[in-house]
């Protein structure tokens, strides 16, 4: 009788059940499922979206050093490119300035041989005319001395004529 | 982590212990009062359904014949409405000749194992084989008892709870969840995650969550609110007049929300023959209904069958009590061992219920709203 009895809902137990289990049902629903379900999909959604951009951002990272890597090769490409031009133009220079050196060197030279030649002959020409004029100055004065005696003079015009070819 | 949780973990023991002792004593003491008076021998089968029994009163503990009690209002519909203390009725006991059970009278009303029934026109209850005879007048009884009234402290919880919580989730937006906030989460995610979703599908599970949550909580902590002694041993989700409430919430939901589709499966079965048809169609139609009376009877006899069990452990003490004082106090030792394990086997069973609960009722709003496959 008592297990019958307790196993038949009473009316009372489901009405108040009924009401009391809509009420705190409606009441949940607006006050806190609403609010505690979304900020959960929320969160969820923060903690993805954050995520992502965290990859995203190691990404660009990524890439950025790759291209700071590439920025970097390419200034110490450049940097050679400079330093081996700047030689190659120390070089010219330097072997500009030599070749013009020589030559400036040469032409000195030449120009100081051409003027020592130039007074060597002009020297040698001063010579030979002051030997010549000693020479002649000498002969006038054997010559005076020899033809002072009459039979010296004949004796050599004798030998001129001897030599002569019209003999 | 750990720390809190071997906490927790002493804490529930101590709950646990302290009230199986007061269970064990508090009711030695009741049953040794009354014994002296009546001389009557213990009946451990009219106990125990004395306690799962829905009463209109909440019964916090007995020294003797002093018993520590609230009295609930009584509401009845008899000739206009009739709205008294339950403490009319339980201040006034009566002998009804030829009745065994305990029997209160109010006025016109008298009280037998907590039915009311209106007395006959001669003042005098009719009585049939140690019964009330099945004609007597019954006034319809829309009184606040123990399990409406566990109910309702269950639902206040609930709103508190998690009330709370949406308030602090709305404040703490997107943070770490901390205080309430992580004694629900994980528990909410649960439900959501591992129950509505794969039985509904992401799609229509925000529909049916609301319900299904509240639901889940409110059987869970129902159960939980029965654990706890010196409340009155509440056996709310033990109570066929509540879970006959949630079970037809469930058959409503579901019948509200199913597609073409779930009633072609019930009405016209595809890909089967005629005359198989012809025995299908009752069988699936008698299912609409009884899906959910199995889900009623399956929580109410489940926590019914859990406090039966730790009430059967109690009376054995008393009974070999009554032989011999040694025997009770021999027994009462093996009985404490046993009830702290079945308590905690009904901690177990309390959050399984919920969740066997809101899992079927789930699958069942999942196939009313899955989408036709073929």
């Amino acid at each position: 009788m008592v297990i019958l009895l307790s196993l038949s809902p009473e009316p009372g137990t489901m009405l108040w059940t009924s009401i009391a289990f809509l009420v705190v049902l409606g009441l949940l629903k607006k006050f806190a499922w609403k609010d505690i379900l979304k900020a959960l999909k929320d969160r969820e959604e923060f903690i993805e979206r954050s995520l992502k951009s965290a990859e995203e951002a190691k990404a660009q990272m990524s890439g950025l050093k790759a291209d700071n890597e590439k920025l970097l090769a390419e200034a110490r490409l450049e940097r050679e490119q400079i330093l081996k031009e700047a030689r190659e133009v120390k070089e010219k220079i330097m072997s500009d300035a030599k070749l013009s050196a020589t030559d400036e060197s040469n032409r000195l030279i030449n120009a100081a041989r051409a003027e020592i030649e130039k007074e060597k002959n002009q020297a040698l020409a001063d010579i030979k005319k002051h030997v010549s004029e000693l020479s002649i100055d000498i002969a006038e004065k054997v010559i005076r001395k020899e033809l002072s005696d009459k039979t010296a003079q004949q004796a050599l015009v004798d030998t001129y004529l001897n030599q002569s070819p019209a003999n | 982590m750990s720390v809190i949780q071997s906490h927790t973990r002493n804490k529930i023991f101590k709950v646990l212990a302290f009230g199986v002792s007061f269970l064990l004593f508090g009711s030695a003491f009741a049953s040794g009062g009354s014994e002296e008076h009546s001389k009557k021998s213990f009946n451990a089968g009219e106990m125990i359904m004395h306690h799962i029994a829905d009463q209109h009163q909440v019964h916090i503990a007995s020294f003797g014949e002093n018993h520590i009690s609230i009295p609930l209002p009584i509401l009845l519909v008899d000739d206009g409405l009739k709205f008294f203390s339950a403490s009319k009725f339980y201040h006034n006991p009566v002998q009804i000749p030829g009745l065994t059970s305990h029997a209160y009278q109010y006025e016109n009303y008298v009280m037998v194992d907590e039915h009311i029934f209106k007395v006959g026109t001669d003042g005098a209850l009719s009585v049939e084989n140690g019964e009330v005879s099945s004609t007597t007048l019954k006034p319809f009884d829309l009184s606040i008892t123990k399990s409406v009234f566990g109910f309702i402290i269950t639902g206040f919880l609930l709103l508190l709870l998690f009330v709370t919580a949406a308030r602090k989730y709305k404040r703490n937006k997107n943070q770490a969840p901390s205080g309430v906030q992580t004694l629900i989460e994980s528990l909410v995610l649960f439900v959501r995650d591992d129950i509505v979703v794969p039985s509904i599908g992401e799609k229509k599970a925000d529909k049916f969550l609301p319900f299904l949550l509240t639901t889940f909580f409110f059987i869970w902590l129902a159960n939980m609110l029965g654990l706890i002694p010196f409340v009155g041993g509440f056996n709310i989700m033990g109570t066929i007049g509540v879970t006959v409430i949630l079970a037809l919430c469930v058959f409503v939901i579901t019948t509200i929300n199913a597609n073409k589709g779930y009633w072609m499966h019930i009405f016209w079965p595809p890909n089967v023959p005629f005359a198989i048809k012809l025995i299908l169609v009752p069988i699936e139609v008698f299912q609409i209904f009884l899906k959910p009376i199995i889900l009623m009877i399956r929580l109410t006899a489940n926590i019914t069958a859990g406090h039966i069990i730790i009430l059967a452990f109690v009376s054995l003490i008393f009974i070999f009590g009554e032989s011999s004082v040694a025997g009770g106090y021999g027994v009462g030792a093996g009985s404490l061992i046993f009830m702290i394990f079945m308590n905690f086997i009904e901690l177990l069973v309390a959050f399984l219920q919920a969740y066997v609960f809101t899992l079927l009722a789930a699958l069942y709003f999942g196939s009313a709203v899955e989408e036709a496959h073929h």
